[in-house]
């Protein structure tokens, strides 16, 4: 487990760092080179375990080909964060080596999150996850926006937490142990004291990916906190608890006897999470809140991953986790070089900016689906998956038309690029060769993840 | 290989374009397009002689069992051609235009072009849809950049239109290929060889006929598509008219004739009656049209109806005229927006009312403008006439009524055409159409191409119907099993 050990060193030795390195610099390029090392890292364990499930500190962790793939995937996609909008995280405030250091512990939580075969360590990593996030959202200290979304995730995300820490204390009274594997819900007749718990611990993981109704949190965090943050904490910390979620439910609650008694629930909390969020974006005006609501209704679409319980939904998720973040930290990134947040401060960048408006745009298409882009093949998977599950036609048709309606809100940036006339304002000194280099890179991989899927699932068998 | 070529020439140079400037992306442009044609005729000799070489089938996504397979049949060789074909009348017309940002726009039609290849060449589902959604990508931004007034809201409202029936179908191709024997696979052949239970086929067919009704575009699905051939540009509503709407139909004969045939029996009946109602619908909105442009998209719904409601016929006459009908109402239908695209570049306006006199002044155009406009009616010894006779036929084989109903549609075309042909080319001058200059020779080398294929193909259509005929006898066989 390199990646785990490896990040919680890091993030500490980058926390120390902070005394004796003064510089914004070094840090950034530290942490990119830390990335890299746990990358690589994370390689070797991949080789390493390649193959089957392998139970790793008494059955703590349950180390399997997906969930080392899964960090693969993170750590893939945090590069690529750190390469686009390492500066802007590194200018949020003073404390530069802080904000990298809170960054790796909650990518040791993903690590966590992918690998745990414990329902302690299921509540350890989900915390290890939330309390560098609260952190985060509060770390612009002059904006008062900023206060009050870290107020408002902290508030909201203990409460969750309380939610799953009873969840899984009731389904220790009802099978007297954490072992996610041991647990053997399918034998005898199910305890109601079991479905109770399922329910509150699917209620706190929802809360944790924005699913409706535990959503209202989302816009108001993500538009408060700074830009750079809620891009890191829409995009990766999201999947990292979309892989917690499909992890358990998959593992614990999948056997033909249980999965009944929570499929609809999750069901229907797909359908709110889609229109929901899908019909809220329409509305917006600021492109930032629009991602927000956004990021709600693509998780809508990951919900499907966890509800189909095939092997479409494990290639899905793994595929929506990079098509996802990919996209969304590359719009994010040319979202921070805007003078203006609102539709409005877009027009006419395409005559201004070409190269930034055709990869936005890029990203865009894969956000709302097109072929050719890696956002078609992940939802390609996901409702595949649900369609072969069966019996969730009707969900799908909904998630359909909800695409269709997403192609509003993420076509009215294109139509404000390229269609309108306007001056809009960017940080020129912001865009150099290398974020544009790094930008048609990412922008590359979207579109190679897009026609050339075994790129990322060669690796799972 | 061959096939991919028509696939790959018009996406590499597409993508060159981007690269050019000005006048340079203009010859470019046509002379890909020709390149392209002569590889889509020399595609269509292919298939006479060795129609097994222009397959192939390469695995493209292994977890899926997606492949890259691609072929040309009898229909899918004429598709093509008429693709290639369209685009050399479409620059040539286009010749002199300047538009802004020249390059973006040839472009991207180049790019457009190789979206409707890959659909017609595609013989696996997820390439098909892959194909079937990169066409509008482009046709989205070239509307919406160079489009008239409105064109945002409009090019939108056909995006959604076509984007939210296209996913539909995405449905529809996940289902069947979960259907499929063994490790899955989008493959035609094994679609077609899938035999669900009619309840299965029945609401199958819906998913995937709203995307083609929508492409068609059906009698209630048909609002976007005057707007949207009135504020594109007229070279892309050439495209989008002549290549683009045939997809539709295209998607009806390759993916649900064969592979949802009691489907097919199931709800033909009632597509018949909306094709129809269409028909007579159309034909009656375009007699009061002022604008040329509105005229000829009813025009276009109405051909397009016809087209639709035989497709559902069943009957083996029927089925060749609506095959060699795609062909040649692409041919006709792109002489009509020269000719709209000549006087409006020439006068600036398309209103009927306003225009005058254009034979005095200008012959060459009038005849021109006359020949085509003969060709829509369906006159004989034009290609129109041989693909409505057909269609007719095949009609009053399947249902007497129907073919008494839709039969107005000869009489009412007739009448708009012909009021239009009066107004604009007859009749004296006016003070602004005084001004017409006759058409310039890249016009009238354009307009030759057009009547000269009309009148080759209403002459002697024999070969256009060889090729054809394997296509209909295998539809027709798979629609025999019940």
């Amino acid at each position: 487990m390199n990646a785990l050990i490896f990040t919680a060193v890091f993030g500490i030795f980058l926390m120390i760092s902070g005394l004796f390195i003064k510089n914004k610099q070094p840090v950034r390029i530290l942490s990119i080179a830390g990335i890299i090392a746990a990358f690589i890292l994370n390689i070797f364990d991949l080789q390493k375990f390649g193959t089957s499930a392998t139970g790793l500190f008494n059955g703590m962790l349950s180390v399997t080909p997906f969930g080392l793939l899964f960090i693969e995937v993170v750590l893939g996609c945090v590069l690529v964060y750190f390469l686009l909008s390492g500066k802007d995280l590194a200018n949020i405030g003073h404390y530069t080596g802080e904000y990298f250091a809170l960054i790796f512990f909650i990518l040791c939580g993903i690590t966590l999150a992918a690998t745990y075969g414990n329902m302690l360590m299921l509540f350890l990593s989900i915390e290890i996850m939330s309390i560098p996030q609260y952190i985060l959202a509060g770390s612009d200290k002059h904006n008062l926006k900023s206060h009050e979304a870290s107020l408002k995730y902290f508030l909201m995300g203990s409460f969750s937490t309380g939610f799953l820490l009873l969840g899984i204390a009731l389904l220790y009274g009802a099978t007297g142990t954490f072992d996610i594997t041991a647990m053997n819900l399918a034998g005898g007749s199910i305890d109601t004291m079991a479905l109770a718990g399922i329910i509150l611990i699917a209620f706190a993981l929802a809360f944790k990916v924005s699913a409706a109704p535990f959503h209202f949190w989302t816009p108001d965090v993500y538009d408060g906190a700074p830009t750079a943050v809620t891009s890191f904490i829409s995009t990766i910390v999201k999947v990292g608890g979309f892989v917690a979620f499909i992890r358990l439910f998959h593992i614990a609650f999948g056997s033909p006897e249980i999965n009944p008694h929570w499929e609809l629930v999750l069901a229907i909390m797909t359908a709110a999470t889609l229109v929901i969020g899908n019909i809220t974006a329409v509305f917006q005006q600021s492109v930032k809140r629009m991602l927000a609501y956004s990021s709600i209704s693509q998780a809508g679409f990951m919900l499907f991953a966890v509800i189909a319980m095939n092997m479409l939904s494990w290639q899905g998720i793994l595929l929506y986790a990079a098509a996802y973040s990919l996209a969304t930290i590359g719009c994010f990134a040319v979202l921070m070089k805007m003078k203006d947040y609102t539709y409005d401060g877009y027009n006419g960048l395409a005559q201004k900016q070409p190269l930034l408006a055709l990869m936005n745009t890029i990203f865009l298409f894969s956000l709302v689906g097109i072929p050719a882009t890696a956002g078609f093949l992940a939802k390609y998977f996901v409702l595949s998956a649900a369609v072969e599950k069966g019996g969730l036609l009707w969900l799908v048709i909904l998630a359909v038309c909800c695409a269709a309606v997403s192609a509003f809100y993420y076509f009215r940036l294109i139509w404000a690029m390229y269609f309108k006339e306007g001056n809009c304002e960017v940080d020129e000194h912001a865009i150099t060769p290398a974020f544009k280099g790094v930008l048609v890179l990412t922008a590359l991989l979207v579109i190679v993840i897009g026609v050339w899927p075994d790129l990322v699932l060669m690796w799972i068998k | 290989m061959i096939t991919t070529l028509l696939i790959l020439v018009p996406l590499a140079t597409g993508l060159v374009t981007f690269l050019l400037k000005g006048k340079t992306a203009r010859s470019w442009a046509l002379i890909s397009a020709i390149v392209t044609l002569i590889i889509s005729v020399g595609c269509t000799l292919t298939y006479q002689s060795n129609p097994a070489s222009l397959t192939m089938d390469v695995p493209w996504i292994a977890q899926l069992g997606a492949n890259i397979h691609l072929g040309l049949d009898g229909i899918a060789s004429i598709m093509c051609l008429l693709t290639s074909i369209s685009y050399v009348v479409t620059f040539l017309s286009c010749w002199k235009h300047t538009f802004k940002k020249e390059q973006q726009f040839y472009g991207l039609m180049l790019l457009m072009q190789a979206g409707l290849m890959g659909v017609f060449a595609s013989f696996d589902a997820l390439l098909f849809y892959a194909f079937w959604e990169l066409v509008i990508i482009p046709a989205y931004f070239l509307c919406s950049i160079w489009g008239g007034k409105r064109r945002i809201e409009i090019t939108f409202k056909f995006f959604v239109y076509t984007f939210f029936g296209s996913l539909l179908m995405l449905i529809g191709i996940m289902y069947l290929y979960f259907q499929t024997p063994g490790t899955h696979s989008f493959s035609w052949e094994a679609f077609k060889s899938l035999h669900l239970d009619s309840t299965q086929q029945s609401w199958l067919f819906w998913l995937f006929f709203i995307a083609f009704a929508i492409k068609m575009p059906v009698f209630p699905f048909h609002t976007w598509q005057p707007d949207t051939y009135e504020t594109a540009p007229t070279p892309v509503t050439m495209i989008l008219s002549a290549v683009m709407v045939k997809m539709g139909l295209f998607g009806v004969i390759r993916w649900i004739l064969p592979v949802l045939p009691s489907g097919v029996a199931f709800w033909g009946h009632f597509v018949m009656i909306l094709s129809v109602i269409g028909i007579v619908y159309a034909s009656c909105i375009a007699i009061v049209q002022t604008d040329l442009k509105r005229l000829f998209a009813y025009s276009s719904i109405a051909h397009m109806g016809l087209m639709s409601a035989v497709v559902f016929s069943g009957t083996e006459t029927g089925m060749q005229g609506v095959l060699i009908q795609m062909f040649n109402h692409g041919i006709i239908i792109l002489g009509l927006w020269v000719v709209v695209e000549a006087i409006e570049q020439k006068l600036g306006t398309r209103d009927i009312r306003e225009l005058g006199g254009l034979a005095t002044k200008s012959p060459r155009l009038a005849i021109a403008f006359l020949l085509v406009c003969l060709g829509n009616i369906a006159l004989p010894l034009t290609s129109g006439f041989v693909g409505e006779f057909m269609m007719f036929a095949g009609l009053l084989q399947y249902s007497v009524w129907m073919m008494a109903v839709a039969g107005l549609a000869i009489i009412l075309v007739a009448i708009y055409i012909l009021r239009m042909l009066q107004k604009v080319i007859f009749g004296s001058l006016n003070s602004l159409t005084e001004k017409i200059v006759d058409l310039r020779i890249y016009e009238w080398l354009a307009l030759a191409v057009v009547v000269g294929l009309i009148f080759a193909v209403g002459i002697y259509p024999k070969p256009l119907l060889d090729i054809l005929h394997h296509t209909t006898d295998s539809l027709l066989a798979m629609n025999l099993v019940p």
